[in-house]
């Protein structure tokens, strides 16, 4: 047992390109880690030199899953250094809704499609679908209701046009909306089975001691905005962010690792939103969770797939609700003049809090750029929950222990595209 | 119709998007064109409905630059390994064997995989992978007249 090695080629179903290694001796975990193997991004030098308005088109291509998370935490910040006070309540209303969809198609890919087969025993979605068509087909209708929202709002289905700093460029109409209501009804009903469905799961006895942070909102579970809060009293505005995290970068990985001040390693995401903000979750949603047996805080990684279905089913009811209430603001947009300064923004992405920082001059140029996704938060802490889960599970054989560590990051659904970018599994013995 | 896959940011990976735009200019009304950014799920939808259709993706199979190969996908599972649609782990491969499972194939599924040179952040296509995607462009557009 002391001198075995396991090497994983490919770690499937994670977004984005990677490697965990684990280092065993003599039956004790000695070091995890989660390696990122591709350059960085550069996005953030791409957006040197290029108009301030131009960064919600370009930092939608950072990722193909989230595209409306990184306009919406752009646009904040260049609304933030431009002086734009508070929006029109319906334009805010509209980007609400838009995120709802990219929660929901976010969610949904990764609840059903990367995440289920690995609690049903499969090694892919389309095994299962074989014996689960039911469960695939309403994952596909789910992706259906979202892309709809998306479409409709942002203009098309992925990486949407329609978004600009100060608003939109163009409102939908009450009748543009009104056949995707009935979409999302649909979709609700299925949001509901969904969150059933994923509490059925056999999910390992396994719980951590986390520091959640996640964005807080008084009234709404929060999405586009809000103060960053943590079960530890943080409470910050965007401006704060880096006073209080610190980003290091780390031999193994090209991405940077958050942690805060005092190198508490934290995580972002649904777990942390749960927790923070389950009071604002609407009835439906608080009621599902409560079926589903979650209790206020759930610390057991595995049941992340719960919280997240009990999200999809949070967006299609919050998008319902705004829809109802909505008219369609005109101008759907307000000028923005560039003012030099720098600027914070910061929402939550389906993977947590993406902070994004700018500086622009007087002409609206951008001199620099800083953008801190949630998976690069995450990353440290995920390495130290793999430390812990990896020893309670070090008797298990070879196959079976890679499979439980495969298992294991995807609950943190982290997206390495974003972060940077295949993951591989290596657990050396020794 | 015929669908495009890929990522028009980083370089060669958005080879099947251009043969997308491509076949659109070229092409006689009533051929309908899409395209598919992100996770190729959303195939399953995008060809429901449709008898005959072409997806064109990048592929990074170690084949030359701008080499293009043909998979009937109705015949047989794509080879997973060459084609390269996505950093999403969700791929053109998975969406066909999703849809075979759910019974949601098209009549015919022809995938072309056009082997990139470079996949990395930009979004310039190389210039073997220019002249193929021209090629197959010009060659779906006619086959449809």
């Amino acid at each position: 047992m002391a001198d075995r090695e396991i090497i994983t080629e490919v770690l499937a179903r994670v977004e984005g390109e990677g490697a965990m290694d684990v280092r065993i001796r003599d039956g004790q975990v000695q070091d995890v880690q989660l390696r990122i193997y591709e350059p960085p991004r550069f996005f953030e030098a791409f957006l040197r030199g290029r108009r301030f308005t131009e960064v919600p088109d370009i930092t939608a291509r950072i990722c193909g899953i989230c595209p409306v998370a990184y306009q919406m935490s752009s646009i904040a910040a260049m609304e933030d250094v431009c002086g734009v006070g508070p929006l029109h309540e319906q334009i805010r209303a509209l980007r609400r809704m838009l995120y709802c969809g990219e929660w929901v198609e976010s969610h949904a890919l990764h609840v059903f499609m990367l995440h289920a087969p690995d609690f049903l025993g499969y090694s892919s979605a389309f095994e299962m679908a074989r014996d689960h068509p039911g469960v695939v087909e309403s994952a596909l209708q789910l992706k259906k209701a979202g892309n709809a929202l998306m479409r409709v709002i942002g203009g098309r289905e992925i990486h949407p046009i329609n978004v600009r700093v100060g608003g939109f460029y163009r409102a939908p109409t009450r009748a543009e909306l009104a056949p995707v209501v009935e979409e999302l009804k649909v979709a609700r009903e299925f949001a509901l089975e969904a969150v059933a469905f994923t509490a059925s799961l056999p999910t390992p006895d396994f719980e951590e001691d986390y520091v959640f942070l996640a964005l807080s909102d008084p009234d709404v579970y929060a999405i586009e905005g809000g103060r960053l809060v943590s079960n530890t009293g943080l409470d910050l505005a965007p401006s704060q962010y880096d006073e209080h995290v610190v980003e290091e970068h780390v031999e193994h990985s090209t991405a940077l690792h958050s942690r805060l001040r005092d190198g508490t390693r934290y995580l972002v995401g649904p777990l942390a939103r749960y927790a923070l903000n389950r009071e604002r979750l609407s009835p439906v949603a608080r009621e599902a969770a409560d079926a589903a047996g979650l209790q206020d805080v759930c610390r057991n990684p595995f049941r992340s797939i719960v919280v997240r279905a009990v999200e999809i089913l949070y967006a299609l009811d919050e998008a319902l609700r705004l829809i109802e209430a909505y008219e369609p603001p005109d101008p759907p947009g307000v000028e923005v003049l560039p003012h030099a300064g720098v600027g914070h923004g910061w929402t939550e992405a389906p993977r947590g809090m993406l902070w994004h920082r700018y500086e622009i001059d007087d002409d609206g140029t951008i001199l620099d750029a800083k953008i801190v996704p949630p998976t690069s938060q995450n990353q440290g802490r995920i390495e130290e929950s793999l430390h812990g889960f990896v020893q309670q599970h070090v008797e298990l054989d070879d196959d079976e222990l890679r499979l439980r560590c495969e298992q294991a990051v995807r609950s943190y659904d982290p997206c390495i595209s974003c972060a940077t970018h295949f993951l591989r599994l290596e657990i050396d013995r020794g | 119709m015929v669908i495009g896959v890929g990522n028009g940011w980083r370089g060669d990976d958005g080879a099947g998007l251009a043969v997308a735009r491509r076949v659109r200019e070229l092409a006689p009304a009533g051929v309908e064109v899409r395209e598919v950014e992100g996770d190729a799920t959303a195939l399953v939808d995008a060809w429901s409905g449709a008898a005959r259709v072409v997806v064109v993706d990048a592929a990074e199979s170690g084949a030359p630059p701008g080499t293009v190969q043909r998979f009937d996908a109705r015949s047989q599972p794509l080879p997973v390994r060459s084609l390269r649609s996505s950093t999403h782990a969700f791929g053109v491969s998975d969406a066909v064997e999703l849809a075979r499972a759910l019974r949601r194939l098209p009549d015919r599924l022809d995938v072309y995989a056009i082997e990139g040179a470079s996949f990395t952040a930009g979004e310039r296509l190389s210039p073997a992978v220019e002249r193929a995607v021209d090629e197959l462009a010009t060659a779906l557009a006619s086959a449809r007249r």
